[in-house]
């Protein structure tokens, strides 16, 4: 494997707290992603890990009542500055939701080239070149590539997520956020976004939520176990899994809760 | 079958025959209107009825060219006022107006709506026939726009508000400005309801007649001046059916049935714009 070209990249916050209104869902999390690594984010439901996806690129405070303290740190620069335009830093860091969400009035071509246009990129050949790799990445090509101009509708729930993903993906992100992106799709369908992961961490930094342990596990090479709004641990997965050290922990990935 | 069972299928039974009767009662009100119509003004639709404009009263001939062309004219222009403005107030409803200035348009565009369209002529009387002095069919096409504008604001809201939260997410996490996602993916998505909002504005709309009296006023003559006053179908209608010649209720029927249809017609136009944008795969 040919050494990462932008090995210095990485993705950090600095005691994050997210709240909606007054009340914290989400309470001074300090952690660090390293560049092209995949790091699994699990924990039972409600304890924020959702909502800390959505603290990394700033869609948090789109929500209702939805603001952060503390800092996430790009490349070591705050996202949180004052001068950082949201709209801007969303077209870095690059986000996939639990449902797939194509668009329903654009073909699977115009899709993935979404973000590309509202980029003001227009050129036929650069779009062209761009969405063909995009979709080879996300391991749709084969099954699309006859079938460009038909709505995105027509493709099956794994298909659609993978164009999400392709979606994601077109305008080069620096980093890539996975939302449960396998929570409605079936085994097959799990298989490929898991075998996706491997490869995209080649090229992306990957931050993935997930329910499921066995799959944390397959995936990453980090896990964070978050529980109440705290960041209980985090370490290499095979580790926090085998040893974990916060009782916590344990008593999770051992069933006992969640 | 134990005794429940039978019971729920009885019961299933009467329902469903029941939902049907009541279907039926309003299906039949419309049948009846259309084979009346047909039945009285069928026999008088003939070239010289589109083509030709009305004779002087008590002879015979004649039609109703000046009233087919003025409601398009008046309608028309209606719809390039209020359609524009209501489509896009309709777009800010839904997607900015959670604060007290999105519940203050809401509150005024449902007072509006509830208007009787009397009313709204009698306003577009005291501020534009008057200054203006004289009738017009602008004046007509205002006050038949400011009917439209809560109606297409309202059924644009709702359709916009259908649109699943996912896909604006969607749309912003993947770098769209939100101005960008409400009119490239939230409007578009919606674009099938909110044509069939305009369209079935526009047939609410073509069938009124109380704004145009004090407005439009209504005109014998040809005349596709909108500084003018100028004819409509339904204001011909109204003066026709009145009137005491025979001649005449015969024009009212033809007319009122050419109405109904075009009334009819944006109805069915607006399921098949429905079908057409969703069977398309574009």
């Amino acid at each position: 494997m040919a050494p990462p070209a932008d090995a210095r990249l990485r993705l950090e916050t600095v005691r994050l707290t997210a709240l909606f209104g007054r009340r914290a869902v989400l309470k001074d999390v300090t952690i660090i992603f390293p560049a092209h690594t995949v790091t699994a984010v699990i924990g039972p439901s409600g304890c924020g890990k959702s909502t800390f996806l959505r603290c990394l690129n700033r869609m948090h405070e789109l929500s209702e009542g939805g603001w952060v303290t503390g800092r996430v740190l790009l490349d070591g620069a705050d996202i949180y500055d004052s001068h950082v335009d949201p709209v801007q830093l969303r077209r870095r860091i690059g986000m996939v939701f639990q449902r797939p969400t194509p668009f329903p009035t654009m073909s699977i071509y115009d899709n993935v080239a979404a973000g590309l246009r509202v980029n003001g990129h227009r050129g036929r050949r650069e779009l062209d070149e761009v969405v063909e790799r995009a979709l080879r990445q996300a391991a749709l090509w084969d099954e699309v590539k006859d079938r460009l101009r038909a709505s995105a509708l027509a493709l099956s729930g794994g298909q659609q997520q993978r164009l999400c993903i392709a979606r994601a993906l077109a305008p080069q992100p620096e980093v890539l956020l996975l939302d449960e992106p396998t929570a409605s799709l079936d085994p097959a369908g799990t298989q490929r976004i898991e075998e996706l992961c491997h490869e995209l961490k080649r090229l992306y930094t990957i931050v993935i939520v997930t329910h499921n342990m066995q799959q944390a596990a397959r995936v990453s090479d980090y896990t964070a176990f978050f529980y109440l709004g705290d960041l209980i641990e985090v370490g290499r997965t095979e580790e926090l899994f085998t040893r974990p050290t916060k009782e916590q922990t344990e008593a999770y990935i051992t069933g006992r809760f969640g | 079958m134990s005794g429940r069972s039978v019971r729920r299928h009885v019961t299933s039974g009467l329902m469903t025959s029941l939902v049907a009767v009541l279907s039926f009662t309003a299906v039949f009100a419309l049948v009846l209107i259309l084979a009346d119509l047909i039945a009285k003004g069928a026999s008088s639709l003939d070239w010289d009825f589109f083509t030709k404009n009305p004779v002087p009263a008590g002879q015979s001939g004649g039609g109703v060219a000046n009233a087919i062309v003025g409601t398009g004219i008046i309608v028309g222009l209606a719809a390039l006022i209020g359609l524009p403005v209501g489509v896009g107030t309709g777009l800010y409803l839904a997607e900015y107006g959670s604060g007290r200035l999105g519940w203050t348009v809401r509150f005024v565009a449902d007072v509006l709506n509830g208007t009787p369209s009397i009313v709204i002529g009698i306003f577009a009387w005291t501020w534009l026939v008057r200054p203006m002095h004289g009738y017009s069919a602008l004046a007509g096409s205002v006050a038949l726009a400011a009917l439209m504008i809560p109606m297409i604001a309202r059924t644009t809201e709702e359709m916009v508000r259908l649109v699943p939260h996912s896909l604006r997410e969607a749309a912003l996490a993947l770098g769209y400005p939100r101005w960008r996602t409400s009119l490239r993916v939230v409007a578009r998505t919606a674009l099938a309801g909110i044509v069939t909002g305009c369209l079935v504005g526009i047939a609410r709309i073509a069938g009124e007649t109380a704004p145009l009296i004090f407005t439009a006023l209504g005109n014998l003559n040809f005349t596709t001046n909108i500084t003018q006053p100028m004819q409509t179908l339904p204001h011909e209608i109204y003066e026709y059916a009145q009137g005491p010649f025979e001649e005449w209720h015969r024009l009212a029927w033809a007319s009122a049935l050419v109405l109904m249809s075009l009334v009819l017609l944006l109805g069915v136009t607006a399921r098949w714009a429905i079908r057409q944008r969703h069977g398309a795969a574009r």
